[in-house]
């Protein structure tokens, strides 16, 4: 067996265990004694190196990389583990300007979630975030894939690079500016109100903006506007690997190019739409507030109020700080729990999973 | 796949009735004409519904106003006057928080990219020490945080609350770009290179700068696109820490601007509303056209294996 061969079977050098490194040692020094005729003496000598004493000289010898990650990693360590930290919150009486961990902590246990859960609304906000994030997914997952196979069948590479390039872009738009453009067309005194009333509608216009129905059809459809095409760079770079001998068979047992979406085309990025899927489910239940809050009005509240948009105003502008991070954490933890049970659940029927 | 099928089908159904089932009839294959009639019309479709509302700020923000309130402008601009501009000129606020935005985004993005980069670089070596601990320790600031309220005491001890700085500095890591650069050097930086370099004694430092970074220009210019949009776009970091209105943002001037004289407000002066409208118009495309002039020039860039292997 040559070296490469043993190399390519191999884990790369600090996960492999003793018995694999002897191998390659072994291979190795074979290679030598073929290529010189005689084993190079000192090569021989050096007895193969346990996996500590490998660790330690891989430490020595190229140790500084670590240089390059610590930067990044003291920051997560301090703004990503820090908060978690900070869950401890959700167990106290909390007030601004508290220690975490001090001597005079109020320690109340469970009772910030229990006030968050008796909240009459709590109901409310938990299917408002549930709905709009399931409408959001049933809409926003298929579309981006749809999109990048109907790009992709396109047979002149030049309209499909230029509208990608136009699809991409309103994923740079801001959200201020989105929701602002929104409400120019569809808000009150909007570009559509405006039309109705012309048209003989309600001298009031439809006001979209302030009627709950309205809420999650405009988030959702202005949510897609601004990342159908985003979403699906993805699916055309996969679909970009497609061996294009795969289509000249296909077409050769008599298949159109329609038929080819199904027979060559989506089974070649059905790995990737599984991967995505798990991510999704996975993050099903966190509408960001950011947007919410730019299209909340007091007319749609009733839809528009979901448990981020809670946290913001109840925990942290409310000063509520206890019961908000204990509201924070349920949303969390609700996600993690989705996450691993969509990767469970992919693993199960498709094989495909992210660990 | 007959699942599959189905459902793609269904979801095409909720996009374009018509189109499905116009697309249903190709059953012979020499009719994939009428596939790419529908499919082109599909496509062409959703280049005008994302083209018309940014058209639409652009004819209105040239228009008299009392047309666009009358919902007369909507094809072509109606009385063109750029009064909208000029008042836009004179409004100080703007023009402060625009210098703001500016150095915050220049900045931050630096304080980014100095961050990202060398990280994704070191994890994509598999030699570095304790790599898998720390993939685990990145992988899972993905998924699970301490969330908001934890976040904002953190910093207010750190004394970033009320200071501009956490404007800079806040999200110095996305944890979904390192990956992506990391992948990037997985996949980019040819072996020859390197083991040629380490038998000339080149060190890890020197390595990393002499050989790594001028290949690593196409991931540099997408990591400061992507960085760069999201200061520039960032409104809610200025409310939640409190920052002073003097040091506010373009996109949290923008906010207020854009939320006040709403329908009910008896007192207003019809001049200062027709003003008041002019203005949100011409901001918008103030505050948007140096994304639109940032993103085009870095886009060819997307295409190199930069974005898809970030899923792994």
């Amino acid at each position: 067996m040559g070296v490469d061969e043993v190399k390519e079977n191999l884990p790369s050098i600090d996960e492999m265990t003793d018995e694999e490194y002897e191998r390659m040692y072994d291979a190795v020094a074979e290679q030598k004694t073929g290529e010189a005729g005689v084993c190079t003496q000192s090569f021989v000598e050096n007895k193969p190196l346990t996996k500590a004493e490998r660790w330690k000289m891989n430490f020595k010898r190229r140790g500084w990389i670590l240089l390059f990650i610590i930067p990044a990693l003291i920051y997560v360590l301090i703004f990503c583990y820090g908060p978690m930290y900070g869950i401890l919150i959700a167990f106290q009486d909390f007030m601004p300007g508290d220690e975490i961990l001090g001597s005079n902590t109020l320690w109340v246990g469970w009772e910030n979630f229990q006030t968050f859960f008796a909240n009459p609304n709590f109901k409310d906000y938990f299917f408002n975030t549930f709905l709009l994030c399931i409408f959001g997914f049933i809409v926003g997952f298929p579309l981006p894939i749809i999109v990048a196979l109907l790009l992709n069948s396109l047979p002149r590479p030049k309209i499909k690079k230029g509208l990608q390039i136009l699809y991409y872009a309103p994923h740079f738009i801001s959200l201020v500016v989105m929701v602002g453009m929104l409400k120019f067309i569809f808000g009150s005194d909007g570009l559509l109100d405006a039309l109705s009333v012309k048209m003989g509608g309600d001298a009031n216009g439809l006001q979209l903006f302030l009627k709950p129905g309205a809420f999650r059809p405009l988030f959702i459809f202005s949510g897609n506007w601004q990342d159908f095409g985003w979403s699906a760079i993805i699916y055309i770079a996969a679909l970009a690997g497609v061996d294009p001998a795969l289509h000249e068979a296909a077409k050769v047992d008599g298949a159109s190019r329609f038929k080819r979406i199904f027979s060559v085309d989506l089974p070649a990025i059905a790995p990737t739409i599984i991967m995505l899927m798990i991510l999704s489910v996975g993050n099903l239940m966190s509408c960001g507030y950011e947007k919410v809050l730019l299209m909340q009005t007091d007319g749609n509240l009733e839809t528009s109020e979901i448990l981020s948009t809670y946290v913001y105003k109840f925990g942290l502008m409310g000063g509520q700080y206890g019961v908000g991070t204990a509201a924070g954490l349920f949303n969390s933890v609700i996600n993690v729990v989705l996450l691993i049970i969509a990767n469970t659940v992919s693993k199960k029927l498709s094989g495909n999973s992210m660990w | 796949m007959n699942m599959k099928n189905q459902q793609v089908m269904n979801n095409q159904d909720i996009l374009d009735l018509k189109a499905q089932k116009k697309a249903n009839k190709i059953k012979n294959p020499k009719t994939d004409i009428v596939y790419f009639v529908i499919c082109g019309l599909i496509l062409f479709l959703l280049a005008v519904i994302i083209i018309y509302p940014l058209y639409y700020i652009i004819i209105a923000s040239i228009s008299d106003p009392d047309a666009v309130m009358t919902g007369e402008v909507w094809l072509y601009p109606i009385k063109l006057t750029f009064s909208g501009y000029g008042q836009l000129f004179k409004n100080s606020d703007i023009w402060r928080s625009y210098g703001n935005t500016i150095l915050y985004t220049v900045l931050g993005t630096v304080f980014n990219v100095v961050l990202t980069i060398p990280a994704g670089w070191a994890l994509s070596r598999e030699y570095l020490p304790f790599r898998k601990l720390i993939m685990v320790l990145l992988i899972i600031t993905m998924f699970f945080g301490g969330g908001l309220v934890p976040y904002i005491i953190l910093c207010r001890s750190l004394g970033l609350y009320q200071n501009p700085l956490i404007l800079i500095i806040g999200g110095g890591v996305s944890v979904y770009n390192v990956f992506m650069c990391k992948s990037f050097f997985t996949s980019n930086v040819p072996k020859e290179v390197l083991e040629a370099a380490e038998i000339d004694g080149a060190g890890e430092i020197r390595t990393f700068f002499d050989l790594v970074l001028p290949l690593a220009k196409s991931i540099i210019s997408v990591m400061v696109l992507f960085y760069a949009v999201g200061h520039w776009n960032n409104y809610i970091d200025a409310y939640i820490f409190n920052i002073d209105q003097e040091f506010y943002p373009l996109q949290t001037v923008l906010n207020e601007l854009l939320s006040v004289t709403k329908g009910g407000e008896g007192d207003v002066v019809l001049e200062q509303m027709r003003a008041a409208t002019q203005i949100k118009f011409t901001s918008i495309i103030v505050a948007t056209v140096p994304i639109l002039i940032l993103y085009p020039m870095i886009e060819k860039h997307f295409g190199q294996g930069v974005l898809v292997g970030s899923f792994k």
